[in-house]
Order: structure tokens, then sequence, then C-alpha cells
């Protein structure tokens, strides 16, 4: 996406097509040495994709490692380690994998065995394709962005917030560029930058954007 | 207004949207479809369902069958079983015959197609005749298990294939060709699922002749040890010491000696206690399931063996909180302690039936948590999505 004036904003959902890959963890070392293997994909799978997959009703671990540990191998400490970790903060998937098998590695040394899963499942590593979809007309003035963010899938929300920064390096994410490079409204672009998507959801994101979005359009400080 | 829109009722906001926008992008390519039947459940029961969708969407999408004489029968019969753990023991003639019948099968098909997806194993030799087309292998039971022998024979072909689809991770076996990930799911708008009035429950349950005056403990499923109805029986009596509840079992027996002993265990058990009910079912009897589920407090599906099992998606979708066995896709389609309770014993599922008894509050939280659950994840709105992003990525 080129944003400015001649080249409307166009809302991009996304559908993810899921490949299980061959490797498999059964206890917390061998999750350590599959972390340090597997292609950088399915780092980001189960870290950032986690935000696409997780609804409100689900149990929120922030991603995919901490909530195996903390519901199959039942090592609520690990667990909430590894949850800790926001995958937003770091500036490329082989940063965030050495942070991963860090926290994995410390603990390990202070165990005196390694915890095991006994009745739950298997880990599975997986990776994900990303069919983009482009929806509807493009838009050229904010309230028109307003309108049709209000009204796309949620998909687009994780595709234009968090795909966009975390895999295709557009660090600002496109709403945030798009709204600084083509209307000119630096103050209210920096804003939607510094939305913490971390640990919620695409919808409470859409309306925290949304929020922000009515305030300036309503002429008040946002 | 086109069959999907139908959906937009039931489905997520803006997936209506999406599927219509990835059915313009598969324009001009054509889907092929191959399965062993059109009748039954598993892979026919999912085709009967998408493939009149996908038409309707303008996708030029096709559906043909493989069939043979018994023999060619009898042996897909026993390799599927093998493929899913049973142990069967399979003439190599038996095989040769098989793959043979699959030749002739080729030269009644057109099997040109930009993808063609072959489900489960009578089709799936078909492989040696592909084109120029990406061909994928739609595995729609648990092959993790399989005996050796089956798998052996069977391996080669697979790896003939351009990719392979599986309804779980763990259902999957290594293979030298990539393996995506696709639930299965239900279609919210079938008699089976459809929204039925509480008049049509109550007449339903009369006809059944199942009385509604207490809670109401559900189990749908085939009576046999892999369902483990007996083992809902003994939960029942742990439950029924501290709650008024009755029980019914409802499902289809099969033919062998095995199902026929388990159901006359069961009648057996329900002549002595007019809170238990076992009913027998015919396999078209989708009305009545749905208002049994609709009518149930709680549903069970306390299986010891299972596939992906979308008997639990299917109450979760009518607002019933599920205690289901750990096993199979139950342990995916129930989040533990939001939607129900995966359990591992008898004692386990009585306890859990207990504290959701208890806790009416608990009964109506879980059910609404599971109905949004199998929104986003289980409906066949989500599966069109799944498949037409599979044609794009495998055709692009």
């Amino acid at each position: 996406m080129t944003p400015g004036p001649a080249n409307p904003f166009t809302f991009i959902g996304c559908v993810e097509l899921r490949q299980t890959l061959d490797y498999r963890a059964r206890d917390e070392r061998e999750l350590l040495d599959r972390i340090d293997e597997v292609p950088a994909g399915s780092i980001f799978y189960h870290s950032h994709g986690y935000f696409l997959r997780h609804r409100p009703v689900t149990t929120a671990y922030g991603n995919d490692f901490a909530a195996w540990v903390a519901g199959h191998v039942r090592d609520q400490m690990l667990a909430e380690r590894l949850a800790s970790v926001n995958p937003f903060e770091f500036s490329n998937l082989e940063s965030l994998r050495e942070e991963l098998a860090s926290i994995i590695h410390e603990h390990l040394q202070h165990m005196s065995s390694v915890p095991r899963v006994e009745f739950g499942e298997v880990f599975y590593f997986q990776q994900s394709h990303i069919v983009e979809v482009p929806l509807g007309p493009g838009v050229t003035t904010l309230a028109e962005f307003r309108t049709g963010l209000s009204e796309v899938d949620a998909s687009a929300i994780y595709f234009h917030m968090v795909e966009a920064r975390a895999r295709l390096g557009r660090r600002s994410g496109d709403f945030a560029e798009w709204i600084r490079t083509s209307l000119a409204l630096p103050e209210l672009a920096d804003r939607i930058e510094r939305i913490d998507a971390y640990m919620t959801s695409l919808e409470r994101v859409r309306a925290r954007v949304l929020s922000l979005v009515d305030a300036v359009l309503e002429g008040e400080p946002a | 207004m086109t069959k999907i829109d139908e959906y937009r009722r039931v489905a997520p906001p803006g997936v209506v949207d999406i599927i219509l926008k990835l059915a313009e992008a598969v324009q001009g390519r054509r889907l092929l479809n191959l399965s062993g039947g059109r009748f039954g459940g598993g892979a026919a029961e999912m085709l009967r369902t998408m493939v009149p969708i996908l038409a309707d969407l303008g996708v030029d999408t096709s559906w043909e069958i493989t069939g043979g004489d018994p023999g060619f029968y009898a042996t897909t019969s026993a390799l599927r079983a093998a493929l899913e753990g049973a142990e069967r023991a399979i003439p190599d003639a038996a095989l040769e015959h098989y793959v043979e019948m699959n030749r002739v099968n080729a030269t009644k098909l057109r099997l040109d197609a930009d993808l063609v997806i072959v489900h489960d194993v009578q089709p799936i030799t078909l492989v040696d005749e592909r084109g120029p087309g990406r061909w994928a292998w739609r595995c729609h039971f648990d092959c993790s298990r399989s005996q050796r022998r089956a798998w052996t024979f069977l391996r080669p072909y697979v790896d003939r294939y351009d990719a392979a689809v599986f309804s779980l991770p763990k259902f999957g076996r290594r293979l030298g060709v990539p393996k995506y990930v696709i639930h299965p799911s239900i279609d919210p708008l079938s008699d089976k699922n459809r929204d039925l009035a509480p008049r049509d429950v109550t007449a339903a349950l009369r006809a059944l002749g199942v009385p509604q005056d207490r809670p109401l403990l559900v189990q749908i499923g085939p009576f046999t040890q892999a369902e483990d109805p007996l083992g809902v029986v003994n939960t029942y009596r742990l439950v029924r010491k501290y709650h008024h509840v009755r029980l019914v079992l409802a499902g289809t027996s099969e033919s062998d000696r095995e199902s026929a002993a388990i159901l006359a265990e069961l009648r057996e058990a329900a002549s002595h206690d007019d809170s238990l009910l076992v009913l027998e079912l015919p396999p078209d009897a989708h009305l009545q399931i749905n208002a049994l589920q609709r009518a149930a407090t709680i549903v069970l599906q306390k299986s010891v063996r299972e596939s992906f099992g979308l008997g639990a998606a299917e109450a979760m979708w009518k607002g019933k909180p599920v205690v289901g066995g750990s096993v199979g896709g139950l342990t995916h389609q129930i989040i533990y302690d939001v939607t129900g309770y995966t359990v591992h014993s008898v004692e386990g599922a009585a306890f859990r039936l207990r504290h959701l008894l208890n806790n009416p509050e608990l009964i109506a939280r879980m059910g609404a948590a599971g109905r949004e659950h199998v929104r986003r994840s289980y409906l066949i709105t989500r599966q069109i999505t799944d498949y037409l992003a599979l044609l794009i990525h495998l055709t692009r």
C-alpha cells in the first residue's frame, strides 16, 4: 500500500490458512529446542497470530506457548513468564524467538526435573499463510475512513495493525501511516500508533481507533 | 440474494463479505471434489452443504464420486479401519484390485481442474492419473495411529499430492508434502442446527416420549464403546444421588455384535429406571436431535475415543455447556471452564455435572460463551473461507 491523496486507503481483510509442521513438544525442554529450530513464521503464528484467533471467550495468555504451558503442562510459573512477553515490543522475530528461548532456559535451570505433559496434549508447531482480501472501494477522507473501519471484518484490524507491522515491516501500522501521510494528521497518527494491541481483542482495538478518530472529527482533543 | 447471504444473520459480521470477495478472486479456476459417495456423514455431509453454496457463489465447482464392485468397497472399508488403528489383514491381491478399480474410475471421470480435492480413502489412488492441476488429499479422520502396513501402502500415494489437509494437527502423520489444517464445521441453517420455536421443541420431545419435568442431561451419539454410553449411565447414577435429573441417550445402533450388546445393556438399565431413556433414532432424525439438544440442560459427549466429534459444537451452538471426554477434537471445541469441561473419568464427568447443576448461572454463562465460540470457529462459513483460501494458495 502506498498511501497518498491519489491513492485512497483500501481496507484489507485476511484469511489465515494454517499449516502444521513436523515439530512438536512433549515437555518444556523440547519446547525450548523446537523454538530454536522452527521457521520464524511459526514463532509469528504462535505469538502475533494468537491475536487474530483469540476471542474474549477464550482464556487469554497472550501467546500459544504460554497457553500450552499453563493448560497442558500445568506449570503456572513458566506460563506467567511467557505470557508477559509482548511480541509487539520486538523489532524482529529472531529477537522474539531469543527472548522466549531465554525465558524457558532460565526456568529449566531452576527445576529439578523437566515439566512435561501428563494428561494434556502435545504442542504442535504450526505456521500460517495469509490470504489478503481487499474490502470495498478505497476511502479518501477521515469520515469515510471512520465509516469503513466501523464496518469491516475484524481480520482487517489484524492485517493493518499487526500483520503490517510485524511481518510486512510497516512499523507504524497502516492506519497511522495513511493518516499521517495522506491526511496530514500527525497527532492522530501518533495516538493510533501508540495503541497497545497486546492482551486485548481486535474489537477493542477497533473501538479505540474509532474513539480517537471521533474525537478529531468532533473537534475535540483525542 | 445468494445462498450465502442467508448466513449473514448467524455468521460473525463481515465474514460473508470476505467470502464474496474470495469467490470473486477464484473466478476462472475450477475446483473438483472427489469422494467415495454422496450419502452418510463425514466428507459427504460436508460436501452436500458446501458444494451448492460454492456453485451459488459462482465458483466453478463439481463433485464426482468413485465406485466399484463389492470387493472394492470391502477393501476400502478395511483400509479405512486400518488407517484409523483397527487390526485388519488386507491381502495384496485385494489392494491391487482396489488400485485397478480406481484406474477404471479415472477413465470415467473428468479430472482436469485447477485444484482437485480428494476426500478420504476410496479415491486416493486416483492421484496416479493426475493432470497438470494441483491435487490435495483431504483426510477427514484421525490417521495418527494407523496400522503400519496400511500406512506403508498409502503413504506413497499421499506423497504424490501437492498437499494434505487434516482436521487437527494431531490427526496427521509425517509426510513429504505440506500439511494444512481445516477444522470441520456445522451448518447453522440445517435441520440439525437451525433455530426451533419452543413449541416445536416441546412437540418433538412429546413425540419421542421425553417428559420435560426436570433437568435434562442428553448425550447424542452411536451406541458404541467409543462414545461410552455405559459410562454416561454410571455418571448419571452418581449425579442422581444429589439431583433429580433425567438422562436421555439418543443415537443410532451399529450392526456389529458389540454395539448390539451395549444397546441391550442400556435397555436393561432403562427398564429399571424411568428417568433413564434410551432412544434409538433413524439416521435422518435431524430435527429430533436438534430438539433434544435444545431441551437439554447440559449436553454430554463423554467419548473415550473420538475423531473430531462435532456433536459438541452442535450443542454449544444451541447455547448448552458441554461435558466431554478429553479426546480427539473435543479438547479443541470445549474451552475448559469457559464453554464446558473436558473430563477423564466417570467421576470427573459426574463432578462437573453436579458443579454446573449447583451453579445454574454458570450454565447460562457457559452456554452463551459456547455459542459465540462456535459462531467464530465452527460454522460452515469459516470452513468455506478456509477452502477458498486453500484454492487461492495452492493455485496462485
